[in-house]
């Protein structure tokens, strides 16, 4: 009661992210006046998310009381992240989608990641492990308090990540669980470049360095007021990389009719 | 006391190229059975590839369930359970159907079930023989699977035979790639095989020593390899109906041969056909004969049964729901589930 006379309508969110090593949902509320987390379950143990992600989701729901029926929308991390941890997340949150007859939101994930950031003045690069010497990134800052993109999500060789950080001349912060995969390496390449400019590179702290279905589901509340939801149905993951077969196979037609 | 209750089951399956959903009433009545094939898509690549497979399924998912609560007239408040299929199977595909079911099962507030795949396809045959009921024997055929299997009762599996190398349906894909036909292999070669001499060539018909009811295949279709390239070499014709009516003949008579040694071992009068090869219609009619001539009751299911598919996820779910079998919100799909193992 209180709350609907202090403006908008308080909407309230269901947030996944399986992208990653990291399992978490969260639910969020919030209007544009300002949002609340109420609940937030993470975990970076073991890559489990199939049996872990929705014993997740039931915990906080019970703890928080939360009839299902009044949630306004379901957010997940939509990508780029592992295939399977993507579905897993897509499959849930389209799922939930269905039987509950509510929107899905879909969240990029490394968005989520930079959000974690809040309000910092260093450019944002978020960085997830893809194998074959690739890291899924983008490199993001905030203006006017409002997360955007300088390079958006892509999969690409870390050299080529690091050296257009060096053009930049700025301070860095790095996240996310490519890091530690990949964090010598940036320091050989980046450290004497940025040291020229008078600028330095950071890793984020514990707290903030991973996967959060807190953001997703605050960054959820932003897209819902700029309409940008989707339906259940429609969902599908955002994986930015072909599968394996389907990258040979046009490989192979590119290269076909010239040899 | 109350009345027996009807039970409607959603039952959805998506454990290699069909996205398929359904419902299933008292597991043995289809109110609705909805499958999207990705065979065009996979044709391009010659077989399936697990990661376009899963891909697909995330795709179609939603709109293959909505399309069989439509088509069955009910809402998830109407339904009594959801089965789905959690293996054996392409472990990224099979995910998408357990992650799917399980949120759905959670939200609607609804008995979750896993079954398991090859019993799904036993239990195709309760939905068109309303009459056949366990102890029966199954022969379970398919791209993945070749299983002589003895159903003590609903749900109790005995498995006596099973392939050491290649399923059946698997060396129909083989063979069907060497000459020329591509895939999917089992339906292409039961089409040319009308037109060739089933005893034109003489394939080998494995034996595995010390397992009666096992089956062998590669050795069939290292056969068909050498045949092929030794007319190659002898610069004679390939002759395709021929090589594909002779080796089809090969394995039927193989799978016949071994039902037919359990029927008779096992003292069991009624005899069952499953699994996407038992389409096959050489295999169908040489079953037909075997089993009437020793009065065995034939069963087998149409076309769309036999096909990966939801209804006969829905029929054993059904049968595993009455025995009181629930799956937790931690269900993971198991790529190389066993049969009778919870």
């Amino acid at each position: 009661m209180e709350r609907e006379s202090d403006g908008p309508k308080v909407k309230k969110v269901l947030a996944l992210d399986s992208s990653g090593l990291v399992a978490s949902v969260a639910i969020v509320e919030g209007n544009e006046f300002g949002s609340s987390l109420l609940a937030e379950y993470m975990v970076n143990y073991k890559k489990t998310h199939s049996q872990t992600l929705l014993p997740m989701l039931d915990e906080i729901v019970k703890m928080t009381e939360l009839r299902l029926e009044d949630i306004d929308a379901i957010a997940v991390a939509a990508g780029p992240g592992s295939f399977t941890g993507l579905r897993i997340g897509s499959a849930t949150a389209k799922g939930l989608g269905l039987a509950l007859q509510k929107p899905l939101v879909a969240v990029p994930t490394l968005d989520g990641l930079a959000y974690n950031l809040y309000g910092t003045e260093k450019v944002i690069c978020p960085l997830m492990d893809a194998r074959r010497n690739q890291v899924y990134t983008g490199i993001y800052e905030f203006r006017k308090g409002l997360l955007e993109r300088i390079e958006p999500p892509a999969a690409v060789d870390i050299r080529e990540i690091a050296e257009r950080l060096c053009a930049l001349k700025r301070d860095v912060v790095f996240l996310g669980d490519g890091v530690p995969v990949y964090r010598w390496k940036l320091t050989e390449i980046l450290l004497a470049e940025l040291l020229q400019a008078g600028k330095n590179h950071f890793y984020a702290p514990a707290h903030l360095n991973k996967q959060r279905a807190g953001a997703i589901g605050t960054l959820a509340l932003q897209y819902m007021r700029e309409g940008k939801v989707q339906t259940a149905a429609e969902h599908r993951p955002e994986y930015l990389r072909l599968s394996q077969a389907e990258r040979e196979r046009m490989e192979q037609a590119s290269n076909g009719p010239e040899s | 006391m109350e009345e027996k209750k009807d039970i409607r089951i959603l039952a959805i399956e998506s454990s290699c190229d069909e996205t398929a959903a359904a419902v299933v009433k008292n597991g043995r009545e289809v109110l609705s059975n909805v499958i999207s094939s990705q065979i065009a898509l996979h044709t391009l690549y010659g077989g399936v590839v697990p990661e376009i497979a899963s891909r697909k399924h995330i795709e179609k998912i939603n709109d293959v369930i909505q399309e069989a609560l439509d088509q069955a007239n009910v809402s998830l408040q109407d339904l009594d359970a959801v089965g789905v299929t959690y293996g054996p199977g392409l472990v990224g595909a099979l995910l998408v159907g357990v992650a799917e079911a399980k949120a759905i099962s959670y939200a609607a507030k609804l008995p979750l079930i896993g079954v398991h795949h090859i019993e799904g396809h036993i239990s195709a045959n309760y939905i068109e023989n309303k009459e056949l009921e366990p102890p029966f024997i199954c022969l379970v055929v398919s791209g993945g699977h070749t299983h002589l299997v003895v159903v003590r009762d609903y749900g109790e599996y005995e498995i006596i035979g099973k392939t050491r190398d290649d399923a059946a349906g698997e060396a129909f894909d083989k063979v069907a790639r060497a000459i020329g036909l591509g895939y999917p292999g089992g339906p292409k070669i039961d089409r040319v095989s009308k037109e060739g001499n089933p005893e034109a060539i003489h394939f080998p018909r494995a034996k595995v020593e010390d397992a009666p009811y096992d089956f062998s295949f590669s050795g069939v279709k290292s056969a068909v390899l050498n045949h092929i390239n030794g007319c190659r070499m002898k610069g004679e014709d390939v002759v395709q109906a021929d090589i594909a009516a002779s080796f089809q003949k090969a394995v039927c008579d193989v799978l016949v041969a071994h039902a037919m040694k359990a029927i008779k071992d096992y003292g069991i009068s009624r005899f069952a056909l499953a699994g996407g090869v038992a389409s096959n219609s050489t295999l169908r009619s040489m079953m037909k004969e075997a089993c009437e001539q020793r009065k065995i009751a034939f069963y087998h299911p149409s076309p769309v049964l036999c096909t990966d598919n939801a209804a006969m996820i829905g029929a054993a779910a059904y049968y595993e729901y009455r025995k009181g079998i629930r799956h937790g919100l931690d269900l993971n799909a198991v790529p190389n589930l066993k049969l009778g193992e919870r």
